[in-house]
């Protein structure tokens, strides 16, 4: 047995595996977080809708269920400790017309079953009170009060980020390809970067989840299909809504929501259409329609001429039964240790709510590590907080001068619409995750996202990357290896002055 | 709020418009003329409009952009016009008080008594059209390409498809064609092109670029990088046309669909703007509904010749001066009453010499403290005595009178202030 | 023979669309131009096509790596790809001055390729150039 060798390593770094690396390294471990994107957070954490359910909405006595109530009961410590942006602003799941009014009822009992606090009936006008965009005929709506919003990758760079500080070791481009076994044994991992060699591996895998265990012979009938979900981002200067907007949902999918963000920019969606392609994030026609149909069923005032910007995410959708047999639940989160293989954590189908819930699945995992007698040692010295970086936008006249006179490179603005500086990109190239693709700054800063959509800041983004990098321009991608942004030099002219 | 400096003009972005509306404003009397630039030089878009066309009208030479450029930018350097370059404008109020942040300087606010908008354009993204398909690297507005190779000194690819017809679109083809890439079609949505019927002669024609009206982009495929561009006909309504799509492939796709005026500052300010243009309102000395801000170039509406630009930044330069220059007479004309020792304060606050030329003029004022015994009430300058009168005594409860006399105008006409004090006897 | 073709004069941007009798090199009839210099273009666009055309040069320690230049007067069409082969080998030295001649009686035609603009040397960089 090889001495270089772990105590945990974790396939995936999305929001789940670098929430469960986080908690971890609370503990006396060696963890290894592996990612096969240039950056974290390039999965399903990097579209979706951002919302932190209360909780009322999986069916009752499921594993999701349970997840959802007990992730959003921590998300405000969560918050405060990794600086992420988030507000408890609730949500509001909205009856248009009679008709639909008995939804919300069983809404309200399915709450109730998951043990989800603070709900409220509203009616009809109170519902136009708090929300003037709304449509007139709605009839009332239940309002969980502990919904929210947060920014997703704000969170997952925040906790892995908070992991690294905390000794985790993370390596970005790192593929799995295989696990190595000792008979029933998982001892280590092939990657594209070598093999590594640990006691546990954690399966985080998202869309790729399915794939990762049946290498172990884990779960030979559960599969992932990739659930599409299309959006429509709006520019926050033509519209303001306040609030978390749902209709009432179907069997399948929450439905089209209209909602704010913690942005400000408003965003319609998701739809629900299941595809082959775990790599399809396009905006298709019939997508985009049903969107916009969706939407204007909650706020008709909307036009096309508010949108900014339309993008597309992937659920990780599973198909295990709920563990419970009484449950008739074909899609419930796969958290365990599986009874064939030693040595894997194994996770898969975890799709919404898995943001709200991804503070109660490490918690869940790290149950799961004691049972099997692993005896967690806490760190005399872990460190929760991870301190927030300065947004110039976000500052006040007075702070913003300030920041200048300590660091010059914050008086160079390098994304106009959004108002973000060079400082702030220094840092997050400089950060414990660096950011070092356009899409990664991207990300972390909101630089691109506005009106001219990365139209002026992109030349400037690649400079000051390539500078940074120590590499020519013409390898500075927009996402990873080979989207690269230039082709060659015009005249083979030398760059490196 | 107290301003880091203070200008007559000031004038945001350096491209056409905005120099020649600095050099106008100097050129009519204007004594401080600033010019504020994001960029790292000044010349705005022309910097990287390297054809030529530029100036057939104002100079009657064939010109290429920069060199365009460089003639406001000589004249503006000898009329001791001033700039900030790196330098980026962060809010503009309607009371004409500029916040402005760069490396060098870090964040100044500056007063102007008059302001010339000159931010130019931005280009009309992939969104705001509504293109379908994934989102990979390789597709780029028009300008943001042109920086790149003829700025930065790139290929942002090597087989295009370039969407829309525009000027842009079509010097772009010639560009990229004789820096040896590929320009695999030119489509347009219209039925007609929508740019200069001399650049399809000389972009397109000339270098085998096919065009292919009533096409447009159906969706990008390619989910790291650009690998091909779905293409489809358009029905007389704009609408797609089954069954007519094409698969081209290609590395990069140019899009050339539209300038919009960049008016965020603008707004800021409380200008106005027309749906129509999304310009501003101006009449015609280019003056926006904002008394002493002006707007020219592109920023007002979208033009075609830049010489037509150099002329609307003239008119607005050149108002904005006589606005600047109005605005300083307007305040020399008053001469400031300031409360001196034991002086609570004055009504009026501020008196026109003008109406002192005319009469004498009565100021009323009390004192702090009560003095039972006789005073002088003095009216000084800086350095000396103007007018005095004596009291018997001067006592809060009761409103003081003071004439200023109108002799005394020739001394007043030359004071931005007048000092009222009391003095014992 | 005499031929009846369309053309697009490029001399200016109104962009005449030209029709014109001609008989090899020599013009019979040009209808549709605005202004004289629509019969000059058509002349020369028959005998002898020339088009005005900008690239880029490479420059070694100045503010940027490349520095726009472009014919001084229109070149022959068919020559222009040449001489833009030509551009490619020359490395300048900043600073560049505008109207500099870059490339002298490119490939004999008679015509300078010139600097569009003034390239100062790196780290001297003022907005007063």
């Amino acid at each position: 047995m090889p001495e270089d060798k772990y105590d945990v390593i974790i396939i995936g770094a999305g929001i789940v595996g670098s929430m469960i690396a986080r908690t971890l390294s609370r503990y006396e471990l060696d963890i290894l977080l592996i990612e096969k994107e240039a950056d974290v957070c390039m999965g399903t954490t990097a579209a979706n809708t951002a919302i932190i359910h209360a909780g009322y909405d999986p069916a009752p006595g499921t594993l999701k269920a349970e997840m959802n109530v007990k992730g959003n009961r921590m998300w405000d410590t969560l918050a405060g400790e990794l600086n992420i942006p988030f507000e408890r602003r609730g949500d509001f799941v909205v009856a248009i017309g009679k008709e639909e009014l008995p939804v919300l009822g069983k809404l309200w009992d399915g709450g109730v079953k998951n043990g989800v606090p603070g709900m409220v009936m509203l009616s009809g006008d109170e519902v136009r009170r708090r929300e003037p965009n709304i449509n007139p005929k709605v009839s009332g709506a239940l309002w969980a009060s502990t919904g929210g919003i947060a920014d997703p990758f704000a969170a997952n760079v925040a906790a892995a980020e908070n992991a690294v500080m905390n000794g985790v070791e993370v390596m970005l481009e790192t593929a799995f390809q295989d696990f190595i076994m000792d008979g029933t044994k998982i001892v280590g991992i092939k990657t594209n970067k070598g093999d590594f060699y640990s006691r546990w591996v954690v399966n985080a895998a998202g869309l790729y989840s399915d794939d990762v265990m049946h290498k172990a012979g884990v779960r030979p009938e559960f599969k992932i299909t990739p659930r599409k979900g299309e959006y429509y981002a709006l520019d926050r200067a033509e519209i303001v809504i306040n609030n978390v907007l749902f209709p009432v949902p179907t069997p399948v999918t929450k439905g089209i929501l209209v909602t704010a963000t913690t942005h400000g920019n408003t965003v319609l969606g998701p739809n629900a259409q299941n595809i082959q392609d775990k790599e399809d994030r396009s905006v298709t026609e019939a997508g985009l329609a049903e969107i916009w149909d969706g939407a204007l069923k909650l706020v008709p005032k909307l036009t096309l001429k508010y949108v900014i910007a339309m993008f597309a995410g992937l659920r990780a959708a599973g198909n295990a039964p709920c563990e419970n047999p009484a449950i008739k639940y074909n899609a419930d989160y796969v958290i365990e240790v599986p009874k064939n293989v030693q040595g894997l954590i194994n996770l898969g189908g975890i799709e919404s709510p898995g943001l709200v819930s991804s503070p109660a699945i490490a918690q869940r995992v790290i149950d799961l590590l004691k049972d099997r007698g692993e005896n967690l040692k806490e760190k005399k010295n872990w460190e929760p907080i991870r301190p927030a970086r300065p947004h110039f936008c976000d500052l006040s006249k007075e702070e913003q001068k300030i920041l200048i006179q300590n660091d010059p490179s914050y008086g160079r603005i390098v994304c106009r619409c959004e108002t973000v500086t060079e400082g702030e990109i220094l840092a997050e190239i400089h950060a414990p995750i660096p950011a070092r693709t356009y899409d990664a700054i991207k990300r972390r800063t909101w630089l691109g996202t506005g009106r001219c959509q990365g139209g002026f800041d992109t030349p400037r983004v690649v400079e000051i990357l390539a500078r940074e990098l120590g590499v020519s321009p013409l390898e500075i991608t927009k996402k990873g290896k080979k989207s690269e942004f230039l082709f060659r030099a015009t005249k083979e002219v030398d760059h490196g002055s | 709020m107290v301003p880091d400096r203070k200008y007559d003009v000031v004038v945001i972005g350096s491209g056409p418009g905005g120099l020649a509306a600095a050099v106008a404003a100097k050129k009519e009397g204007a004594d401080k003329v600033l010019i504020i630039e994001r960029d790292l030089e000044l010349g705005g878009i022309l910097v990287q409009c390297i054809h030529n066309g530029f100036g057939l009208e104002i100079f009657k030479e064939d010109l290429p952009g920069p060199a365009y450029a460089q003639r406001f930018i000589e004249e503006a350097n000898s009329l001791g016009v001033e700039s900030l370059t790196d330098t980026m404008v962060l809010d503009v109020t309607s009371t004409r008080f500029i916040s402005v942040i760069s490396k060098q300087s870090g964040y100044i606010e500056v007063e102007a008594k008059s302001i010339v908008l000159g931010m130019g354009c931005r280009e009309r993204t992939r969104s705001q059209i509504g293109m379908l398909g994934t989102r990979p690297s390789g597709i780029y507005t028009a300008g943001t390409a042109q920086r790149f190779v003829n700025v930065e000194g790139f290929m942002p690819g090597n087989r295009f498809v370039i969407l829309g017809s525009g000027d842009i679109g079509m010097i772009m083809a010639r560009r990229l064609t004789l820096e040896g890439a590929k320009v695999e079609r030119v489509l347009e949505i219209m039925p007609f092109l929508t740019g200069l019927t001399r650049n399809y002669v000389q972009c397109l024609q000339d270098y085998d670029v096919p065009l292919q009206l009533s096409h447009t982009v159906k969706r990008v495929l390619g989910n790291r990088r650009v690998e091909a561009i779905e293409s489809t006909q358009v029905d007389e309504n704009l609408k797609p046309i089954h069954g007519t799509e094409e698969i081209i492939s290609a590395d990069t796709l140019l899009l050339s669909v539209g300038l919009i005026p960049e008016n965020e500052l603008s707004k800021k300010a409380g200008v106005v703007l027309d749906p129509v243009t999304n310009g501003p309102f101006v009449d015609e000395k280019y003056q926006t509904n904002i008394p002493g801000i002006f707007a020219a170039g592109n920023v007002v509406h979208v033009y075609d010749i830049v010489d037509w630009v150099t002329q609307a930044g003239y008119i607005a330069g050149k108002n904005a001066a006589k606005f600047a220059i109005e605005e300083k007479n307007k305040e020399t004309r008053y001469v400031k009453l300031t409360p001196g020792e034991n002086v609570r304060y004055i009504v009026p606050h501020k008196l026109d010499k003008e109406s002192l030329a005319q009469s004498s003029q009565t100021l009323q004022f009390r004192v702090i403290k009560p003095v039972e015994e006789k005073v002088w009430v003095e009216a000084r300058s800086a350095d000396h005595l103007i007018h005095r009168k004596l009291a018997l005594y001067a006592r809060p409860s009761e409103i003081i009178t003071f004439e200023i006399p109108q002799k005394v105008y020739s001394e007043i006409e030359k004071l931005d202030a007048l000092t009222i004090t009391i003095v014992k006897a | 023979m005499e031929e009846t073709i369309k053309m697009i004069c490029i001399t200016c941007p109104v962009g005449c669309r030209l029709e014109v009798i001609h008989e090899g090199p020599n013009v019979k009839k040009v209808t549709g131009n605005e202004c004289e210099r629509g019969i000059d273009f058509v002349i020369i666009e028959l005998t002898d096509p020339r088009r005005m055309f900008a690239t880029t040069v490479r420059v070694k320690g100045g503010i940027h790596p490349l520095v726009p230049v472009y014919t001084a007067k229109p070149v022959p069409k068919g020559m222009i790809f040449n001489i833009v082969k030509e551009l490619r080998k020359i490395e300048l030295e900043a600073p560049v001055h505008i109207r500099q001649v870059v490339l002298k009686d490119a490939l004999g035609t008679g015509i300078d390729i010139i600097a569009s603009r003034n390239l100062p040397k790196k780290d001297t960089l003022e907005a007063k150039v």
